[in-house]
């Protein structure tokens, strides 16, 4: 059992006796502080839904999945960058589902305007944007917001915990609060006598103190810098424990196949073979599909082939090229939205260009394949596993275990990576309804690489086209039209059974949000009717949109005889001067001239996507006729650096995904099934074709922007550019070694 | 039959088919869940381990065919006694989702037993078929030198 079990076991039904309500939030934004989720056995005690201080030290509890991106300790260094605890003091565990651990930033970034338009929001606006998310519960992570969400939540959590320990203590010592200070896990009195601070935890709950002031940045010892990762140790130790790694007594491995033919149903099996096979337990019906149980994963892998299924067909398009087609129909329908409508596009003079632009659909590919660990125990159900979203992890197992929400308890372990996929919920739900038929012995379900890569929520394909003119060496127009299957209405038909209406924002975003000031300038989106399961992938609308943006804005810079970076200069510096400065900064770090030697090309692209605006420029070398992505430079611009080592590691990080899927992937389909299986189909940039990559992080923009997404969308438009610059040939489809001999 | 096995220095009998691959065994029956399954066709190394001191992909390994003491993340360092490659992987903070670096670090321990001053080419040839979606490459490449000059030094 893992400590937050006994911190947290069934506890959402009990409120902590050791706890204050409202001791975190004071004044911030919401008045009624949600409950509580923590009820810590034995001499710990929980300060606030986000902290609990024991012998041991403090233990930071994070709202937020870690799946990579460095959030546990970015989450922990707000709370102890108030707190005052030795960094070798600090832990963290995920937070269980609770209401407490909602995402407001979320609801913020669904604003439908462009966010270098915002300023600081006013109390009332903030108090809305915390209502909604507070009410639906919306713990998730994703839309690069933890940070944003976080900053001020878990640095009161901090300051109100540190004060109420300083009040107890003055109080035992007789003294006055303002005589005291905190030093490394201590409350301190002025003759240099020490309390730790889990002698005075228990009391320190009980008491309220009016919220103060949140240090300034001049004190802060632990954020802006780059700390040691929480999670380091273990993860190059082999004993991270990820959701793939549960093991509990008497524990069984099962499998899952599910119709490759998407959505199509189930119309019978014959599992007789399957069932004489060695440590093979149980095949299962699951209606849709089968599970087998054994004593071995790999044998319920191998008993699973072995299992003979009546797959009924795709109730979708059966072949890629009529899902294009469809998404090229839907361009024809009107718009679902017109965020940007600047000026008139109707009537464009000087040179026109026009173009049309295609991307596929792609796979998560997480390193970590689909699985979770169920365990139902009378009406109890418990679940473990690395998930973006424990709320709905809880409610969909639960719902297939056949028992109450409040009854479903979720463990969250460390993800294996997320990029989106682990927001649903489907895996966690198969597993809950394996361990319905298994009373009483818990169940590990561990899905194949290939049910994995056949049975994603996909990045959607999408074809954009663009018309633009160019006017004495500037843009003087652009009008975009995006069409896609809308990602925003696919997963919310899964989560919340309809599709909400009105403008789709995710799915211009990337597009209609950029700081161009170009006169004459709408985008609109088309959303195409389509029943292939489509969801979050890193970066979202931006990671097609930031390919389709910027190789237009390409073509009309090479079309106005101008430099494509000095090009987009001109544009962006009258609408946002942090993100000029961001291309300058380019230039400068890549000794950008505008002119590339024989057998190189260089090409640039700038998307301002999650609040933060990043600029990247790529380099291509011919190698003996192949090409080779060989340098990437890097500048972004999240506002406030709160770990500039890993904001570094999550632009590189961004940058390899997005090169990833350019270069290389794409999702297909025959017979309405995938054809991709495993890695050699869908594969990702590796040690040796990686290009170096240089980073340069400023903190000139004025709000705070997230950071795990915003290195993707640039990717793919600034090596289709530098390919562009190297062979004259432009490519407006991925991925790009369809028109090139990429060195991969 | 059972089978015996020889993994980190200690003796395991294995009851299990003969055709169950080493990573299943470690995994599901002795509870060594440090190496990872990634594809199960060799093509991520994620379930990287040694066999006599050779880095193998555990996935393409039959219980009955390891042919001799078997080494896995387990065995190289521990949270308190770290290896020197793992040592480097955390002063340049290498790992992000952290699931693929077990695989990393074992093959990159074979380089740098073979290779003790591994050039980028040799890093390139070594590392090229372990995969990271999170793209840690250009941290494991600064990690892996730094663990050679380190091991040099020592």
């Amino acid at each position: 059992m893992s400590r937050l079990g006994t911190i947290t076991r069934r506890s959402f039904m009990v409120l902590g006796v050791a706890v204050a309500g409202g001791v975190a939030f004071g004044t911030y934004a919401v008045r009624k502080t949600p409950p509580n989720p923590l009820s810590p056995e034995g001499e710990a005690v929980a300060m606030n839904p986000w902290l609990i201080i024991d012998q041991e030290g403090v233990t930071v509890i994070a709202p937020r999945a870690e799946m990579g991106q460095g959030v546990h300790t970015t989450l922990a260094a707000m709370v102890a960058e108030e707190l005052d605890v030795a960094w070798k003091d600090v832990r963290v565990l995920h937070g269980p589902p609770a209401q407490a651990y909602y995402n407001a930033a979320m609801m913020e970034a669904g604003l439908p305007s462009a966010h270098y338009t915002r300023d600081e929001m006013s109390g009332w606006q903030e108090a809305l944007l915390h209502a909604v998310p507070k009410m639906l519960s919306l713990q998730i992570t994703g839309g690069s917001t933890s940070t944003v969400d976080g900053f001020d939540r878990m640095r009161h959590a901090g300051a109100m915990a540190r004060e109420s320990l300083k009040e107890v203590a003055a109080d035992r010592l007789g003294l006055a609060r303002s005589q005291l200070r905190t030093e490394a896990g201590m409350v301190i009195g002025p003759d240099g006598r020490g309390l730790p601070y889990a002698d005075l935890a228990a009391d320190a709950a009980q008491v309220e103190v009016d919220q103060p002031d949140l240090r300034p940045r001049t004190d802060w010892k632990y954020l802006g810098r780059a700390m040691p990762r929480l999670d380091m140790v273990s993860k190059a130790t082999g004993t991270a424990e990820f959701g793939a790694d549960v093991r509990l007594p008497g524990m069984k491995f099962a499998t899952v196949r599910m119709n490759p033919k998407l959505g199509g149903e189930m119309r019978g099996f014959d599992a007789s073979a399957a069932l004489t096979m060695p440590g093979v337990e149980r095949v299962i019906d699951l209606g849709s599909g089968i599970a087998v149980v054994a004593s071995n994963t790999w044998l319920a892998f191998q008993a699973a082939d072995a299992v003979e299924i009546d797959w009924g067909p795709a109730p979708h398009a059966e072949t890629s090229a009529e899902l294009f087609g469809k998404i090229a129909a839907s361009l024809d329908d009107p718009p679902n939205s017109t965020l940007r409508d600047d000026g008139d596009v109707g009537a464009m003079t000087g040179t026109v260009v026009q173009a049309e632009y295609r991307v596929p659909f792609l796979a998560h590919a997480t390193m970590e394949p689909m699985n979770a660990t169920a365990l139902l125990e009378g009406e109890y159900l418990t679940i473990w596993c690395g998930n973006q979203a424990p709320v709905v992890i809880q409610q969909k197992s639960a719902e297939a275990a056949g028992v109450s929400d409040q009854n479903t308890t979720v463990h969250t372990t460390f993800l294996g990576g997320g990029f989106g996929r682990r927001g649903e919920s489907d895996y966690a739900a198969l597993a809950a309804r394996i361990a319905r038929e298994l009373p009483g012995i818990p169940v590990k379900v561990t899905w194949s690489r290939e049910e994995d890569m056949r049975h994603d929520f996909y990045r959607p394909a999408a074809i954009a086209r663009f018309s633009g003119a160019v006017e004495n060496g500037t843009a003087t127009a652009l009008f975009a039209r995006i069409a896609a299957p809308s990602v925003t209405r696919s997963a919310m038909q899964r989560l919340a059974g309809f599709a909400p209406p009105g403008p789709d924002k995710g799915h211009v975003e990337g597009a209609f949000d950029q700081p161009y000031a170009i006169a004459n300038y709408r985008v609109q989106g088309h959303l195409t009717d389509s029943p292939v399961p489509v969801g979050f992938w890193r970066s979202v609308g931006s990671s097609m949109n930031g390919f389709f943006h910027e190789s237009f804005i390409d073509e009309l810079a090479h079309a106005a005889g101008a430099d494509p970076l000095e090009f987009r200069l001109g544009l962006i510096r009258p609408a946002h001067a942090p993100s000029a400065i961001l291309l300058e900064t380019v230039r400068g770090m890549s000794g950008w001239t505008g002119r590339t030697p024989q057998g190189v090309g260089r090409g640039v692209a700038f998307t301002y996507s999650f609040g933060t605006p990043v600029a990247e420029i790529i380099e291509v070398r011919d190698e003996d006729g192949y090409i080779r992505i060989a340098n990437a430079w890097i500048a972004c611009d999240p506002g406030t650096a709160l770990d500039p080592g890993i904001i570094e590691a999550q632009m590189v990080s961004g940058l390899i995904y997005g090169l990833s899927a350019a270069a290389q992937e794409e999702i297909t389909f025959l017979g309405g099934e995938v054809e991709q299986f495993n890695f050699p189909d869908h594969d990702a940039l590796r040690m040796h074709n990686t290009p170096r990559i240089e980073v340069k992080i400023l903190e000139n923009n004025t709000l705070m922007g997230g950071i795990g997404e915003p290195g993707t969308p640039p990717a793919a438009a600034a090596l289709a550019n530098a390919l562009f610059d190297l062979t004259g040939i432009r490519a407006r489809e991925l991925p790009l070694n369809k028109s090139f001999d990429l060195l991969l | 039959m059972p089978t015996t096995l020889t993994i980190n220095g200690q003796t395991h009998s294995v009851d299990l088919p003969d055709d169950v691959p080493l990573l299943w065994v470690l995994r599901d029956e002795i509870g060594l869940t440090g190496t990872k399954f990634g594809c199960g066709v060799a093509a991520c190394g994620a379930c990287t381990v040694h066999i006599d001191g050779a880095a193998v992909r555990s996935c393409q390994v039959a219980l009955a065919d390891v042919w001799g003491e078997v080494t896995t993340i387990e065995g190289i360092g521990t949270p308190d006694r770290m290896a020197i490659i793992q040592e480097a992987w955390v002063e340049h903070q290498v790992a992000q989702c952290g699931y693929c670096q077990s695989g990393q670090i074992m093959q990159a321990a074979d380089l740098l037993a073979t290779t003790p001053a591994p050039t980028d080419a040799d890093i390139d040839d070594a590392m090229q078929g372990n995969l990271c979606r999170c793209g840690t490459y250009p941290r494991i490449r600064a990690a892996i030198h730094a663990a050679a000059a380190k091991l040099q030094e020592a």
